[in-house]
C-alpha cells in the first residue's frame, strides 16, 4: 500500500529525514517509536503533505501513485487520514458542518452525490459510540474548549467517519489518562481491517499494550535504525533509547 | 508565492456578479449642484413649500462645511459639480399593476433576486425598491395598510403622510449632523418610510433594495422608520451597482425612532460595486445611520453585513434615551483588492439601566485597509448603564490592513464598559487541517471566515443569512495567504 524509498526531508536548509525506507502492506499496523527530535512528527506531515516540508530526495509511492505529487486535500481523498498530534480550533464551525463538508468533498471526488442531511447525522450517531463521544461535542464548534482528551477522541471519531485506507496517528496516546487511552485504542482497533492499515507513531510502549502492532521501527537522527516485532517494543519499555543510540553513534 | 496565496488570490480575484447594467432610458437633470438644482430636484418631486425650504436651508448650511478627513481613509478629491443630483427610470413611477412597469426593469430587479412581484409572496418580504434616485415599486402594501402600517416611497410618504413627515425627519439625524447628512438632506432623491402603529408586530421583513443604474450619478436616499409603543418591525437594506470605472458617489440617511417597548431590527447587506482589482471605479459609500431610543425599554438592533463599496464610511448608532432601552450593534465588513472601511457605531447612553452591544468582525484581504471606529459614551444620568464591545480582526495575507479605534466616554461611575480586541492571521495550520479531511483551501477559507463571522450571520433574518454566507465567500474568492 505505501512504499517510501530513500526519503530525505528538509525543514527551510536542516535535514530533518536522511534516507527512510518504508513499506506496509494493507491490514498490517506499524509503529514507528524513536526518542524527541527524531523525525517521527516530520514524517507524518510530509506524508499528508505540509507545504513547509521539503522532500529533496526519495520517493512516496501509495497504492502504485506518486504521493508527492497529490495536494493535501487529494491525498486526503484518496484515504490517507492523519490524526493530528495537535488538532486545531476552529471557532464558530460546528463538527457537523465540518464533517459534512469534509466527506461531501471526498464524495465528489469519488463520484459521488453529496450525502443527504438524514443519513449523515444516521453516521455520525452510529461512528460516535466506537469511541464513546459526548453528543454534545458534536453540536461545539471544531475542537475549541476540547479538553486534551476529547481532541484525541475526536480525532478517532473523524478517523471512523472517514473510513481511510491509511491512517497515520501522530501521538495520539500523548495528554491521555488511562480511561481515554483505552477508548482510543479500541476505537482504533475496531477500525483494522484487512483492507486498511495504521501507522502509529509514540514514544511510549504503553499505547502498544493495547494496539498490538505488526512491526515496530525505532527512529533515531532521521533514520530507521532498527525493526522488529511487537517484542522490540517491550525491550525499549524495559532499556529505554541508550543502548540504540549508544549502537547508532558507535557504528556512526 | 505559496500555493495559498495563489488560491488566496484566484478567490479574492472573482468579478462583481451585479455588475451589469440595465438598458432603460433614464430621465436626468444636468451635472452640478446649486440652489436651482435642488429646487429642480424639489419641483420634480413635486414637493410642497415647507420640504423645498428645508432642501435648501440644508444645501446653504452644506456650503459652509469642508469633507471630514478624519476617518483612516485615503479619498481622492470628490467633485461634487461633476455628479448628477437626479435621474430615474422614464416613464411614470406610479404603477397601478405590474404590468406596467418596464419590462426591463422587472429582468434587472429579477436577476439581483427581489421578489417584487406579488406572487412570490411566500417569500414573505414587502419590498421597496428603489432605483436610481426613485422607488419603482412597493409590494404588498395592501397587506400591511390592513394591520394599518405604512410602507411606501419616501415621496409618497410626503405627498401622503406629510404630517408624520415633518415631524419625523431630521429628527435623529439633523441637516446640522455632518458634510454627508446636509448633503443628502439638501438633495435627497427617494427612499422609504414606514411606520409600524401602536401595538402592531409587522407580520413580514420589510424590504428595501437600492440600485443605482445611471451613469455619473449619485444615490441620495433617506429611510425613515418609526415604531410606536409596543410594535415591532424588521427591517432588510440591499444595495447594488453596475460596473463602472468612475467612482459613483452613495450618501444616504436612515433615521430610526422607536417609542416605548417597541423595537426595531434593521438589516444590511451592503454589496455596492467594490472597484476593479486594481482599486478602479467602484462606490463611494458615505452614510449616516442612526437610531433613538425614545421610549423606555425600546431596542434598536443594527446589523451589518459590508461586502462592497470603494470607500465605506458610516457609523449605525443608537441613541439610548429611554430607560431600560437597549442598542445592538453586530457588523461583518470585509475588504478585498483596494477597497477601504471605516465602520463602526456609536452608543450614546442617556437613560438608566441602558444597555448596547457592539460585535465588530473585520475581514481583511488583498491590499485593502479595515477599520473598526466606535464611541460608546455614558452620560451623567445613565445610572447603571452596561456596554459590551467586541472587536475582532481576521487578516488574510500580508498586505493588508485592520485598525481599531476605540472612543470610551463615560460621566458616570456606575456604569460598566467592556472591551475586547482581537487580530488574528488566518491560520495555516487550520487552512491544513481542512485540507487534511479532503477540503480544499477555498472552501477552508469559506469555511473559517464564516464561523469567524457567525455571532453577526445569526443575527440576520435566514434568507439574508445565506445570501451573506455566499456572498463572504465570493468576496473572498481568491484571497488566502
Amino acid at each position: 500500500m505505501l512504499e517510501i524509498k530513500d526519503l530525505k526531508v528538509n525543514i527551510e536548509d536542516k535535514e530533518i529525514l536522511k534516507g527512510i525506507n518504508l513499506s506496509v502492506k494493507a491490514g498490517e499496523v506499524h509503529a514507528i517509536m524513536g526518542p524527541n527530535g527524531s523525525g517521527k512528527s516530520t514524517l507524518a506531515s510530509a506524508l499528508a503533505g505540509r507545504d513547509y516540508f521539503n522532500i529533496t530526495h526519495g520517493k512516496i509511492i501509495y497504492e502504485g501513485k506518486d504521493l508527492t505529487e497529490l495536494t493535501p486535500e487529494d491525498r486526503a481523498r484518496e484515504g490517507i487520514f492523519l490524526g493530528f498530534q495537535y488538532p486545531v480550533e476552529i471557532p464558530g464551525v460546528s463538527m457537523v458542518n465540518f464533517l459534512r463538508t469534509s466527506i461531501n468533498s471526498m464524495r465528489k471526488y469519488r463520484g459521488q452525490d453529496p450525502l443527504p442531511a438524514g443519513d449523515f447525522l444516521k453516521l455520525m450517531r452510529e461512528k460516535k459510540k466506537i469511541v464513546e463521544i459526548d453528543s454534545d461535542l458534536t453540536n461545539r464548534s471544531v475542537n475549541e474548549g476540547f479538553s486534551g482528551g476529547e481532541k484525541k477522541k475526536n480525532e478517532i471519531f473523524q478517523m471512523a467517519l472517514l473510513e481511510p485506507k491509511l491512517a497515520i496517528l501522530d501521538e495520539t496516546d500523548s495528554g491521555l489518562d488511562i480511561d481515554a487511552l483505552r477508548i482510543v485504542s479500541n476505537g482504533v482497533n475496531k477500525l483494522r481491517s484487512p483492507e486498511n492499515a495504521t501507522i502509529i507513531i509514540t514514544h511510549y510502549q504503553r499505547l502498544l499494550d493495547y494496539i498490538v502492532p505488526d512491526v515496530v521501527h525505532v527512529l533515531y537522527k532521521g533514520r530507521i535504525v532498527k525493526s522488529g516485532d511487537k517484542s522490540l517494543a517491550k525491550e525499549l519499555e524495559e532499556h529505554g533509547y541508550e543502548w540504540i543510540k549508544q549502537e547508532v553513534d558507535a557504528n556512526a | 508565492m505559496t500555493d495559498q496565496e495563489k488560491i488566496l488570490n484566484e478567490v479574492t480575484g472573482s468579478d462583481y456578479k451585479f455588475g451589469f447594467q440595465t438598458n432603460i432610458e433614464t430621465e436626468t437633470i444636468p451635472k452640478g449642484l446649486n440652489e436651482e438644482v435642488v429646487r429642480i430636484i424639489s419641483a420634480k418631486k413635486e414637493e410642497p413649500e415647507w420640504l423645498t425650504e428645508s432642501r435648501l436651508k440644508a444645501f446653504r448650511h452644506w456650503q459652509t462645511l469642508q469633507m471630514p478627513d478624519w476617518a483612516h481613509l485615503r479619498i481622492p478629491e470628490i467633485d461634487y459639480q461633476d455628479i448628477i443630483y437626479y435621474a430615474a427610470p422614464k416613464q411614470d413611477a406610479k404603477y397601478e399593476s405590474m404590468d406596467e412597469v418596464d419590462p426591463e426593469l422587472l429582468d434587472t430587479f429579477n436577476r439581483l433576486g427581489i421578489p417584487l412581484e406579488e406572487q412570490k409572496q411566500l417569500a414573505g418580504v414587502a419590498v421597496d425598491a428603489v432605483m436610481d434616485s426613485v422607488s419603482v415599486k412597493t409590494t404588498f402594501q395592501d397587506t400591511l395598510a390592513d394591520k394599518g402600517i405604512i410602507f411606501c416611497s419616501f415621496s409618497e410618504a410626503v405627498k401622503n403622510h406629510p404630517d408624520l413627515i415633518k415631524k419625523y425627519m431630521g429628527s435623529v439625524v439633523p441637516y446640522t449632523d455632518n458634510y454627508f447628512a446636509a448633503l443628502n438632506s439638501a438633495v435627497f432623491s427617494d427612499g422609504s418610510f414606514c411606520y409600524i402603529p401602536r401595538g402592531v408586530r409587522c407580520p413580514m421583513e420589510l424590504s428595501t433594495y437600492f440600485r443605482i443604474n445611471a451613469a455619473n450619478t449619485g444615490q441620495f436616499e433617506r429611510t425613515l422608520i418609526v415604531a410606536e409603543e409596543d410594535s415591532y418591525v424588521s427591517y432588510l437594506e440591499g444595495c447594488t451597482a453596475p460596473m463602472r470605472d468612475e467612482n459613483q458617489l452613495h450618501a444616504a440617511i436612515v433615521e430610526i425612532v422607536a417609542m416605548e417597548n417597541a423595537e426595531v431590527k434593521y438589516s444590511t447587506v451592503q454589496n455596492w460595486y467594490p472597484g476593479n482589482k486594481e482599486g478602479i471605479g467602484g462606490i463611494y459609500n458615505f452614510v449616516t445611520k442612526r437610531g433613538i431610543c425614545k421610549g423606555d425599554s425600546s431596542k434598536i438592533s443594527w446589523t451589518q453585513v459590508e461586502t462592497g463599496s470603494a470607500v465605506t464610511w458610516k457609523y449605525p448608532s443608537c441613541i439610548l434615551k429611554g430607560d431600560n432601552s437597549v442598542g445592538e450593534f453586530y457588523s461583518v465588513a470585509v475588504t478585498n483588492n483596494y477597497q477601504q472601511a471605516d465602520t463602526g457605531t456609536k452608543m450614546i447612553h442617556i437613560g438608566k439601566n441602558t444597555r448596547s452591544t457592539i460585535i465588530s468582525k473585520g475581514i481583511s484581504a488583498g491590499k485593502s485597509q479595515n477599520s473598526y471606529r466606535g464611541l460608546v459614551k455614558v452620560l451623567k444620568g445613565a445610572e447603571n448603564a452596561r456596554n459590551y464591545s467586541q472587536c475582532d480582526s481576521l487578516l488574510l495575507g500580508d498586505q493588508c490592513g485592520a485598525h481599531t479605534f476605540p472612543y470610551l466616554e463615560v460621566d458616570n461611575r456606575s456604569a460598566v464598559v467592556e472591551h475586547e480586541a482581537t487580530t488574528s492571521k488566518i491560520g495555516e495550520d487550520q487552512i491544513f487541517y481542512c485540507n487534511q479531511r479532503g477540503i480544499d483551501t477555498e472552501n477552508a477559507i469559506s469555511l473559517i471566515v464564516n464561523g469567524y463571522a457567525k455571532e453577526v450571520l445569526n443575527k440576520l433574518p435566514m434568507e439574508f443569512a445565506v445570501e451573506a454566507q455566499k456572498l463572504l465567500a465570493i468576496t473572498l474568492e481568491g484571497s488566502v495567504g
